[in-house]
């Protein structure tokens, strides 16, 4: 235990080879700084912690404790394993989802969207833009693509390339194939310019 | 002394050396010692893609028959990791298939594999035979076709756990007809129908198959249809498990068992309906290996099935084996040697589910030889593990999650520090540790007083102060890995040990409080570490050098920074034109 405290007095100490490497401050400064914390909850949290405490208050210097609600990446159980009972009680009620495969141009692989979890073409624009960090523009006549660089486009049943936004929600849901998200100066032959 | 012996002899000699440990030891003797090495070492084993780069890697290594590369780290498994962040086989498979044509072996752990990487390897290598995958994803179906059809003496294929994009179950009739070598094939993880009949062939002409894993798709029925043509099987995973109760089917199947005199591992067992499972009654006794993980039934099913298991050395399965069938399992296996219980339902907070501390207390217990342990339960007390600790001295591996984070003794409310104190203490032999719970800088000290053959920690939600970690990186002698999340660690011992870095493979920490300013003095100062710091909040440019980063990995490497790293990843330090070629 004599160690111990030891390594522990010299951690604090000036202890040579420590201090003329490395030191905790910044360039061009001399004594160590104040370190302030903050507390641990950032903005990559989960969405039910994310309300109440998503703003750093930088006099604080104590921890959050981690919410009831799910925790990223806690317990750590990888992801097919959470889904076991799930995959038992969703097939028997709902019924599986349309999932359809969604490419980016430029992006090197391809996601998977289940549309059944979206309800207007507005949560799909924003589960598509969250998935892939980027503007989608609904296109209308009078605006163009709204300022935004990439289309949406999809392919139906017979296998044509379609606009997103002109037929009904639901019918949309049950004839689109895939998804393409399109940079809208290539989407041009479909109807709009920039 | 070294002129007067003749290479020849010294080269048969490092040949019985197979393991990478002995090997790089023994490089390090001498010039002779090194250069003989590196020409007949043929089994390559890199940790770390981004430790070494491939060029350094074939400049050393003449002569490579098999290559295993390890990608992302360990949390990556449950998300912590973003997406894009590196670990992509592509520039290795290039220039591997330049460098060596006569590769046999690829095993990749953690990986972004694409498919034109399969191809690759599908049309470069002549003599292939062994793939491995384990936790991999960015490839579809297609690549694994183009690895049936182009691969002739391919012998093993094993997708673990990988996240495949699966177009459809085509693939495994590219096999073709002439295609007889195949000794195991694991295809758990894939989510598509395969054509039964070709599957059915497949198994048939191949002799030589040992293990089968089969995906969940495969329905129950025509389990004995594939058995009866592979009763050598020594390791076989169903598919789904669950079918309604005819007896005709029940007793094919039974007696297809049976006839399985050298099988000795099964796993599978999805959606199972329990009035099957007796029908391995007749293999139990034979088993070493048993995973009912996704056997989602009841105790009283399960607890009949490891009963029978009195040769069994691994046992993985659900809570849903309650405390009572952990007892049986103290009883009848007496041979265990490890023991996994994963949770049914890891996120409800009331579960009817008895599964607590006090089944584990009597595995260890009952089975004197357990040396691995990894233990998903919602309660722990001190004096179980401290009982744990006695019973099982030999412990290599001990992982104990306790799904509520900073969960006290749930009987004295206390911190879980003596317990896990006492783990490390009277464990000498341990490797491998994952800790939760209530845990103070005290465990820590502990640990590193004590774990002085620690070669992996896992930390969460643990310690009071950057004390605890300076504890376990100036205690921790052999520790090579280090992954922390949501702790109260800083700047402070993460720069006093910052030497320690160098000798270690990588250290993780997210959600903890280090600075960008401390993680640019890092990696400023060390230029044998890259420090990335993984950010990916929109402001990150505007946050100050003393606020914290929200993760940070640090690993040694002699290839400097990599230059694929996506804009969310800053290798921080390092002046972004250099390029550091330390040869």
């Amino acid at each position: 235990m004599d160690q111990i405290k030891r390594n522990t007095l010299n951690l604090f100490e000036d202890n040579d080879h420590l201090t003329t490497e490395l030191r905790l401050g910044l360039p061009g400064s001399d004594d160590q700084p104040e370190i302030k914390t903050t507390s641990l909850s950032s903005n990559k949290r989960s969405s039910s912690e994310m309300g109440s405490s998503s703003c750093m208050d930088e006099n604080e210097s104590t921890f959050s404790p981690p919410a009831k609600e799910q925790i990223v990446g806690w317990p750590p159980v990888r992801s097919y394993r959470k889904n076991i009972l799930q995959v038992k009680k969703m097939e028997s009620d709902t019924g599986s989802g349309i999932y359809v495969k969604v490419s980016m141009d430029g992006a090197p692989y391809l996601r998977k969207l289940d549309l059944k979890m979206y309800t207007s073409y507005e949560e799909l624009m924003k589960g598509l833009q969250d998935m892939f960090k980027c503007l989608i523009g609904l296109y209308s006549e009078r605006e163009g693509y709204n300022g935004s660089h990439h289309a949406l486009t999809y392919e139906d049943k017979e296998g044509d390339w379609m606009l997103v936004g002109d037929v009904p929600w639901e019918m949309f849901i049950s004839t689109c194939k895939r998804l393409r998200i399109m940079k809208s100066c290539e989407a041009r032959g479909l109807g709009g310019s920039l | 002394m070294t002129s007067s012996f003749p290479e020849e002899v010294l080269e048969h000699v490092l040949s019985f050396l197979t393991s990478q440990t002995d090997r790089n030891a023994v490089s390090l003797v001498c010039k002779t010692w090194y250069e003989t090495d590196r020409w007949c070492r043929n089994r390559i084993f890199v940790g770390n893609c981004y430790a070494v780069n491939p060029r350094i890697l074939i400049r050393r290594f003449p002569d490579v028959k098999s290559i295993e590369l390890k990608g992302k780290p360990h949390f990556a498994d449950f998300n912590l990791v973003p997406e894009g962040w590196g670990g992509y086989v592509y520039p290795w498979v290039v220039e591997l298939a330049r460098a060596y044509p006569s590769l046999e072996e690829i095993r990749l752990k953690r990986m972004v594999v694409t498919d034109e990487s399969l191809e690759m390897v599908a049309k470069s290598f002549n003599n292939f035979k062994v793939l491995v995958l384990s936790s991999c994803e960015g490839f579809s179906t297609d690549g694994l076709a183009a690895i049936a059809a182009n691969c002739r003496n391919l012998r093993v294929l094993d997708l673990r756990e990988c996240e495949v994009e699966d177009l459809s179950g085509h693939w495994l009739s590219h096999f073709p007809d002439s295609f007889t070598s195949l000794e195991s094939l694991n295809m758990a993880c894939l989510v598509s129908e395969v054509s039964f009949s070709a599957l059915e062939r497949l198994v048939a002409r191949s002799p030589n198959l040992k293990t089968l894993k089969l995906n969940r798709t495969v329905p129950l029925e025509k389990l004995s249809t594939l058995l009866k043509r592979a009763p050598q099987l020594v390791d076989f995973g169903t598919g789904a498990y669950s079918a309604e109760f005819r007896p005709d089917v029940y007793s094919s199947l039974a007696g297809v068992f049976s006839a399985c005199k050298n099988l000795k591992s099964l796993s599978g067992f999805w959606d199972v309906t329990p009035a099957y499972l007796p029908v391995i009654n007749n293999v139990c006794s034979q088993l070493t290996s048993l995973n009912l993980s996704y056997a989602t039934t009841q105790s009283p099913d399960l607890t009949k099935i490891v009963s029978q298991c009195c040769n069994l050395q691994r046992l993985v399965v659900l809570d849903y084996i309650e405390d009572t069938g952990l007892n049986t399992v103290s009883l009848s296996c007496k041979d265990l040697r490890e023991l996994v219980v994963f949770p049914s339902d890891p996120f409800i907070g009331d579960v009817d589910v008895q599964l607590t501390e006090h089944g584990l207390v009597a595995v260890s217990e009952g089975c004197s030889k357990l040396h691995s342990i990894l233990y998903f339960c919602r309660q722990m007390s001190n004096s179980a593990l401290i009982q744990i600790s006695k019973n099982c001295p030999n412990l290599t591996c001990f992982r104990l999650c306790i799904i509520e984070p900073r969960a006290p003794d749930y009987q004295t409310l206390e911190p879980l520090d003596t317990g896990f104190g006492s783990i490390v203490q009277n464990c000498q032999h341990l490797t491998r540790l994952s800790m939760s719970g209530l845990l103070t800088d005290r465990v820590f000290e502990y640990i590193g007083t004590y774990a002085k053959n620690l070669d992996m920690l896992s930390i969460a939600f643990a310690g009071d102060s950057d004390l605890g970690l300076h504890y376990v990186l100036s205690g921790c002698d052999r520790l090579r890995k280090l992954e922390i999340r949501d702790c109260p660690f800083g700047d402070k011992a993460l720069l006093a040990n910052a030497s320690k870095l160098e000798r270690m493979r990588s250290l993780w920490m997210s959600s903890c409080l280090v600075s960008f300013g401390a993680c640019k003095l890092l990696g400023r100062k060390m230029p044998g570490l890259n420090v990335e710091v993984i950010d990916e909040r929109e402001n990150v440019n505007s946050i100050p050098e003393y606020a914290p980063v929200e993760k940070v990995y640090i690993y040694r490497t002699v290839s400097g920074q990599r230059f694929d790293a996506p804009d969310f990843v800053r290798i921080m330090g390092k002046d972004k034109d250099a390029v550091y070629n330390l040869s």
